[in-house]
């Protein structure tokens, strides 16, 4: 198959994807078009500095971003004094408004934190502690009767539960998209299919060689995600490691969706907040996650196993009970990136228990915002502040420009439209008359949009997160051959160049004997 | 809103809706309009190009395009309109009608519904109608309906839609080729993929028998040499971006993984042919009763749903086997929906003060219910109204032509030397041997209405075998 004509394809539409090193040196290249880095790229547009975004992935949003939670945390969880306590409440109450200018869903519908015996109470009233000196407004007790009528489908043993009424949910790879998005929209350079391979120093400049040629940026920033701890040690930075904690979930059917109302958590263990279930912004409901600490040698391996979605939905149901199984439509795994500092003279790798968010102290110009974890979501966009306090320290020039564009208008969707706006879009635009995704109701006019926006989609999977195409109970059976086709059509990617997610991910493989195609481009 | 009030609306232009508007057109409904959601009339059919449709309705083998050709004509000869991209949204009652300040100005008597449909040129309709008839087809279950482990990359099909990539696209879905479960679509996939030259390495079906038509286990995986593993299913997905095989393992009497028996299988494709669900999302918001077996409507002798006009038939009701049986059960709801539609016009033209239009009186149910080792039955209830009533009096007044009531039912495994018995109460009303009787087969019963008479009960499915017979 060839793969030369999808570059080619890209470049045309201007998309940035580049074959050679160019001259330009830019002041800032964030690797890693995760949250946290989409985030930092946006932050870094607000100011005149000329910002690159380079990910190894066909697309934002491929890690750990892509498969979690989606809960923007209140922030009652993590230890006062830490910087996951201190972005994750400055995060938490800029989403509201960030999720307005940007366009995408954000829902505040609280948490609970579930104490299911007696012994676990204790734990409420510590976090209850935590939250107050993290400084969490709302925050209270509800008990037994409250939570019970809060959450009717509740178990039986549910005896009291910490309220976080600021807590909400997102879709974290539209916000992820939405940040990158905004930052392209103001200037940004996206590069896409692009792995760092090495990091040179040259004077003041750095070299970074990538795949796709050098690029030369006065600063670098490390959010790679599960990768970062390589791309510190490319650089000669602060050497700490990354350790992969797979996470498994199911996914409910919307026909689910008045199971809970709030995010529900149970209280918390060594190995995390534990298992939860949740509404999604989308009106799924969501089951999970597992704890799964995975090898190096399973490097971003994000594979489903048969006990741990045993594990998820045994723990799930001592918060809600009767689990409608039968409408699972849907499960996956994500990998969690865990900052551990090396063990030395044979002792075990030290757990960081905190984001490393800093300027390295020998390699002056080379920050890292690295062992993003939970609540890495919530916290991105003050880590994306603080990353630029850092940076204005270093010597960029951070004045705010005054043409920085704090909107972005995403994709108008037709499915959750009222009548009369559906009426008004298909009249402005015909291709809103035609549903392509029948469990989400979504129209030929989304998809082609959503390979046409700023930043947008070059595969099936980008399409799906972009505009929920086949994320409904039949995951795609029907739609995917005509999301091909248009993908096809629309970003001149030959039927068989077309992939689910980049790469080698191809969904086809030739023409049949006697071709008779219809749709797409042919060639 | 439409000014015209339809006498049907079909939703679905699938050999389902297509039977349905020509049997209600030769009925006496004449203003019909069918929606179609594909490019074309013929749904699925369309992509089904082997042979071996319409045996028995036609006498004859023809492919899907011709099967459905043959429907196509017909509704084109009878000038019945139709809309193609067009997509059904909701099915509202013509009374609690409203939406976004659109005015109603018609009777709110609950005899009309209306049908609210999308395409390009129309933009939105909301089409007045006496009646609607549901002919949605059905859906294929997924990987994630199954949960098999493993990774998600590219090369997971369900048949269905690879099917439509070779056969109305023209692209292959890969070249060494793994199918789980012996739905019949995943039998003529195995059979099609290997004349164009893929590598169908075996079939693999978790339960002991398969689920499929046994013309199809011959004619598509014995004549080419494909195994057929059964007891077996497929534990994990391997690779990355692209399908780099799959591990398989037997499973026990429960469907549980045996340990030890593993075995990897190199394959970039894996094609999923594992049940048929019907698709009833426009039953939605209706308040229809489902049954919770079929997933399909719960129905009456005529076809029709718990919501009086709205009418359902083919595999939107419970998948079939044949499409000849889809036709057969099509014509009986377009013949049934015309007959609504008629009278409710009638009623709504001669009655300005929108009496309700049909079924003044409350009818008898008899509900029809699956006994020993029967999953389901369709109808799920038979309606003693006036028109069954009139048929139960012409009898006793020793009517010479007895029309019967077909009931369709699936065993629960495969059976042999089965005797199918109808129980009104401790009553056999009717009784037919039959030798074998297979999930994937469906089983139909013809009851003379004459066995009807004295019935006021339940009416219960049995299928006895030998041994019952012993005790």
């Amino acid at each position: 198959m060839v793969n030369g004509s999808l570059l080619l394809s890209t470049q045309k539409t201007g998309l940035g994807i580049r074959g050679q090193m160019t001259d330009t040196l830019y002041d800032a290249a964030v690797i890693g078009a995760g949250i946290t880095g989409s985030c930092i790229a946006r932050e870094l547009t607000k100011t005149t500095a000329k910002v690159v975004l380079i990910e190894k992935e066909n697309d934002v949003s491929c890690g750990s971003s892509k498969a979690n939670s989606g809960i923007i945390h209140g922030g009652y969880d993590p230890v006062p004094g830490t910087l996951m306590a201190r972005f994750n409440v400055r995060g938490s109450s800029l989403y509201p408004e960030l999720a307005k200018k940007l366009n995408f869903d954000y829902k505040r519908i609280g948490s609970l934190v579930i104490a299911f015996d007696e012994k676990k109470k204790v734990l409420l009233d510590m976090l209850l502690e935590r939250g107050f000196a993290n400084g969490v407004q709302e925050l209270r007790i509800v008990d037994s009767d409250e939570l019970h009528k809060m959450e009717p489908k509740l178990g039986q043993n549910a005896l009291a539960a910490l309220y976080s009424p600021t807590a909400g949910i997102v879709s974290p790879y539209k916000a992820t998209w939405a940040f990158a998005e905004s930052a392209v929209i103001n200037g940004a350079e996206f590069m896409r299919n692009t792995s760092v391979h090495q990091i040179e120093k040259d004077g003041s400049i750095f070299i970074v060689h990538t795949g796709h040629g050098d690029i030369r940026a006065r600063f670098v920033i490390n959010a790679a995600g599960v990768a970062a701890d390589k791309i510190s040690a490319m650089a000669g930075a602060r050497r700490f490691i990354i350790k992969q904690r797979r996470g498994e979930y199911c996914l409910l059917d919307n026909k689910c969706y008045s199971l809970v109302n709030h995010v529900l958590f149970q209280t918390p263990t060594e190995l995390g907040k534990g298992v939860l279930v949740t509404r999604t912004v989308d009106g799924n409901i969501l089951i999970g996650p597992s704890a799964d600490d995975q090898s190096a040698d399973m490097y971003e391996y994000k594979g489903t196993t048969a006990s741990s979605q045993a594990d998820i939905l045994e723990k799930a149901s001592l918060t809600i009970p009767d689990i409608p199984r039968g409408n699972i439509i849907n499960s996956f795994a994500g990998v969690r990136a865990v900052a551990y500092t090396a063990g030395t003279g044979g002792n075990a790798d030290q757990p960081v228990n905190d984001f490393i968010v800093e300027e390295d102290s020998a390699v002056k110009g080379f920050f890292t915002a690295g062992g993003i974890c939970s609540p890495g979501l919530s916290a991105a966009p003050a880590i994306a502040e603080y990353m630029l306090d850092l940076l204005g320290k270093a010597g960029l020039d951070t004045k705010k420009r005054s043409d920085f564009i704090e909107e972005r208008k995403g994709i108008v969707a037709f499915g959750p439209a009222g009548t009369k706006k559906k009426l008004q879009l298909i009249k402005q635009n015909p291709l809103y008359g035609q549903i392509i995704c029948r469990c989400e109701t979504v129209t030929e006019a989304e998809i082609v949009q959503a390979v046409h926006s700023p930043l947008g989609a070059r595969d099936l999977d980008g399409i799906k997160r972009r505009t929920r195409a086949g994320m409904g109970r039949c995951q795609s059976g029907f739609c995917s051959p005509r999301v091909t086709e248009i993908l096809s059509r629309e970003a001149h990617i030959p039927m068989t160049s077309v992939t689910k997610k980049g790469g080698t991910s191809f969904v086809l493989d030739g023409k049949t004997r006697v071709f008779s195609g219809s749709g797409g481009n042919e060639e | 809103m439409s000014e015209k009030i339809y006498d049907a609306v079909i939703v679905g232009g699938g050999p389902a809706g297509l039977a349905a508007a020509v049997s209600a057109y030769d009925n006496g409904a004449k203003k019909l309009l069918i929606l179609e959601r594909d490019s074309r009339l013929g749904g699925i059919l369309l992509q089904c190009i082997h042979n071996g449709f319409g045996l028995h309705y036609f006498g004859e083998e023809l492919t899907g395009p011709e099967y459905a050709g043959r429907f196509v004509k017909q509704v084109k000869k009878r000038g019945i309109d139709y809309k193609v991209n067009t997509m059904v949204v909701s099915i509202d009652k013509a009374a609690d009608f409203g939406e976004a300040g659109l005015t109603v100005t018609f009777g709110a008597d609950g005899t009309e519904h209306v049908v609210t449909a999308m395409n390009s040129t129309d933009g939105l309709m909301f089409l007045r109608t006496y009646s609607v008839i549901l002919a949605t087809g059905c859906r294929e279950r997924t990987r994630g309906a199954l949960v098999i482990p493993g990774t998600r990359p590219a090369g997971i099909f369900t048949a269905g839609s690879a099917q439509r990539f070779v056969n109305i696209d023209g692209y292959l879905p890969g070249r060494k080729i793994v199918i789980l479960g012996s739905g019949d679509i995943g039998l003529i996939m195995a059979r099609r993929l290997t004349l164009e030259g893929c590598d169908v390495k075996l079939v693999c079906e978790v339960m002991p028998y398969s689920a499929g038509l046994s013309r199809n286990i011959t004619q598509c995986l014995e004549n080419f040499h494909i195994p057929l593993k059964l007891s077996t299913t497929v534990t994990e997905i391997h690779g990355r971006d692209r399908v780099q095989g799959v591990t398989i393992a037997k499973v026990d009497a429960n469907r549980i993984p045996v340990a030890g028996t593993e075995e990897f299988i190199a394959c970039d494709t894996l094609l999923l042919s594992v049940g048929l669900i019907p698709e009833n999302e426009v039953c939605a918001g209706t308040g229809i009763h489902m049954d919770p077996v079929t997933k399909g409507p719960s129905v009456n002798q005529r076809m029709e749903t718990s919501i009086p006009g709205i009418f359902a038939c083919g595999n939107a009701v419970h998948v079939h086997d044949l499409v000849d049986f889809v036709t057969n059960s099509s014509l009986l709801a377009g013949r049934c929906a015309a007959e609504y539609a008629v009278a409710a016009e009638g009623v709504f033209r001669s009655v300005p003060c929108h009496e309700p239009a049909v079924n003044s009186q409350a009818p008898v149910i008899i509900p029809v219910c699956p006994g020993n080792r029967v999953r389901y039955t369709v109808p799920q209830q038979i309606e003693v109204d006036d028109a069954f009533k009139a048929v139960i009096q012409e009898i006793r007044e020793g009517a010479s032509e007895i029309p019967k009531i077909q009931i369709m039912f699936r065993s629960t495994d495969v059976y042999r030397n089965v005797t199918i018995f109808i129980y009104s109460g401790n009553d056999r009303i009717y009784m037919k041997k039959v030798r074998i009787v297979r999930p994937g087969e469906m089983q139909t019963a013809d009851i003379p209405a004459s066995a009807l008479v004295n019935v006021t009960g339940l009416l219960t499915v049995s299928i006895e075998t030998p041994e019952d017979m012993i005790d």
